[in-house]
């Protein structure tokens, strides 16, 4: 075995890691091409202030303090996200008004907790920036059961997903349910935003999402090629990243983070490459 | 069995619709037969997207009513057997990460049901919709890295794909240079006579169109004018002078008749 993995806490961060990196891109892929890739932004603000909630709780309530911060902050995000959705209809000519309303809430929330419950300590900080030495057990079977629940999600209703994040009209036309589809993806993104934050941290979830599909939409033909190349950039900074923070002792998100902006600038290199040899 | 033959494909009854104050559509009425191919004219704003939209049941007209094969738009359930290619511009992001052969495929979702996939039958469904509009060599190029012309027959394709009963089209030739345009009528043409399909085509092309259509509605609003081609070509240059507010000439385009 690698002697990187031969610590728990690793083998924990390294299994979450995976399943992340394969989640997020997938879901990453339907929220770029519906032009949302900030909603990921504002629904993991959202989750930091339900883990802030659970922090305050904790101070007043034994069991808050017992309970895994990450279901008060899945139980903030669903609702964030649900909410989004019906902002989104109240603001039918400003869709992306929904998204700084929300982020603005989900700071605003975060910092008045944070101040209550007596300020900052390393745990938040974690929670921010991503620490894989803070995985528990607990939570690759909570991440194990959100990856089960997402994959089944898109596997079944791929054709869907597929037509409403095309053109939701048609969608509509072809007998598509679409608001509860979309009130149901919105809050499965929810699901992996919250289960994300322990490797990347919450302020860099989002680029997890965004930055493959980013990387992947540039060289991709068809759908189906960019979620797979999606999922393989994702893992690929995933792994790397979580290695290069291990050995150079840095924070987990930040590395996985440039690992994928190498990849982004990688692809487009590539496809700039592949544009003059084409026109030469 | 009989009596549903003879209903119309679309019924429109007394439809009036607004946005906010601004009134878009007062009092329409009309009738669409089955197997006939209708010309929707009108200038820019006079409602025919709306229209459309409320035929489809895609908005809800404050009075009125819709029926589509001789049912209420609001409980029709086979959209199977409606095809629609909206306007292209602004309905489609155009550097989505879709291949020409997943957009057609796109089509047959409302058939293939919840919680299914595609079979080979589909597929091959797929292929014979691509067939139809020419482009079956371009069914692995992402949909992005087609022109105007080409992107617009694979949203007809994946209107067709699903062998509507009725196909309705929306301004397609908008954004379209008039080469890719005339082969374009010819294809419509050739579905109306050859799978006796019903039209619907949403233009303001006029001159044009009459070579195509055997029925034409004129909208601003209300409609001026409904009634069949021969009908309309002899009233025309009065109607349409008054009706678009400036002389009008019927350009024919008789080396289209065969």
């Amino acid at each position: 075995m690698l002697p990187f993995l031969k610590y728990e806490f690793l083998q924990n961060a390294f299994l979450t890691g995976i399943m992340v990196g394969l989640l997020a891109p997938v879901l990453g892929v339907f929220i770029v091409v519906r032009r949302q890739a900030l909603i990921a932004d504002a629904l993991s603000h959202i989750t930091l202030a339900g883990i802030a909630a659970n922090l305050l709780l904790g101070k007043w309530f034994a069991v808050f303090a017992g309970a895994n911060p990450v279901y008060m902050g899945m139980a903030f995000s669903v609702g964030g996200a649900v909410f989004i959705e019906q902002l989104r209809k109240v603001y039918k000519h400003y869709e992306e008004l929904a998204i700084p309303i929300i982020m603005s809430a989900g700071i605003g929330l975060s910092v008045i907790f944070i101040s209550m419950a007596d300020g900052f300590n390393t745990d938040l900080f974690n929670y921010l920036f991503g620490s894989i030495i803070a995985v528990k057990q607990s939570d690759v079977w909570t991440v194990f059961a959100i990856l089960v629940v997402v994959l089944a999600f898109v596997f079944l209703m791929y054709k869907e997903l597929f037509v409403l994040s095309f053109d939701e009209e048609q969608g509509k036309l072809s007998g598509i349910r679409s608001n509860w589809i979309l009130i149901a993806f919105m809050a499965i993104t929810a699901l992996v935003i919250a289960a994300s934050m322990k490797i990347v941290g919450i302020l860099l979830v989002s680029s997890l999402m965004t930055l493959p599909v980013a990387a992947s939409i540039r060289i991709a033909t068809g759908f189906k090629q960019t979620i797979w190349l999606s999922v393989l950039f994702g893992e690929t900074a995933v792994i790397a990243g979580m290695f290069l923070s291990y050995y150079l002792d840095l924070a987990s998100g930040g590395t996985i983070v440039v690992c994928l902006i190498i990849i982004l600038s990688l692809s487009i290199f590539y496809k700039k490459l592949m544009g003059s040899r084409k026109a030469g | 069995m009989e009596k549903k033959i003879n209903n119309p494909a679309i019924l429109v009854d007394d439809l009036s619709f607004h946005y906010g104050e601004k009134n878009v559509l007062e009092h329409v009425t009309m009738e669409v037969k089955q197997g006939s191919f209708l010309g929707l004219v009108g200038p820019n704003g006079s409602g025919k997207s709306t229209l459309i939209k409320c035929i489809l049941g895609l908005l809800k007209p404050q009075q009125g009513s819709v029926s589509l094969f001789g049912e209420k738009v609001q409980k029709f359930q086979k959209w199977e057997k409606v095809g629609y290619v909206s306007q292209k511009a602004n309905s489609f992001n155009t550097a989505f990460p879709a291949t020409a052969f997943e957009v057609v495929s796109m089509g047959l979702f409302g058939k293939v049901g919840l919680f299914r996939f595609l079979k080979s039958s589909d597929k091959e469904k797929v292929w014979n919709a691509l067939k139809a509009v020419n482009m079956e060599d371009f069914a692995n190029r992402n949909i992005g890295e087609l022109s105007g012309g080409q992107q617009q027959r694979i949203f007809i394709a994946r209107a067709l794909v699903s062998d509507p009963e009725l196909l309705i089209l929306d301004e397609p030739t908008v954004g379209v240079d008039i080469e890719s345009s005339e082969s374009f009528y010819k294809m419509l043409k050739n579905l109306h006579r050859e799978n006796k399909m019903t039209l619907v085509l949403v233009t303001h092309d006029v001159g044009v169109m009459t070579n195509y259509v055997t029925d034409v509605a004129c909208l601003n609003k209300q409609i001026h004018f409904h009634g069949n081609t021969k009908e309309f070509e002899e009233s025309s240059s009065e109607n349409m002078s008054a009706f678009y507010g400036h002389h009008v000439h019927v350009i024919h385009h008789d080396h289209d008749h065969e």
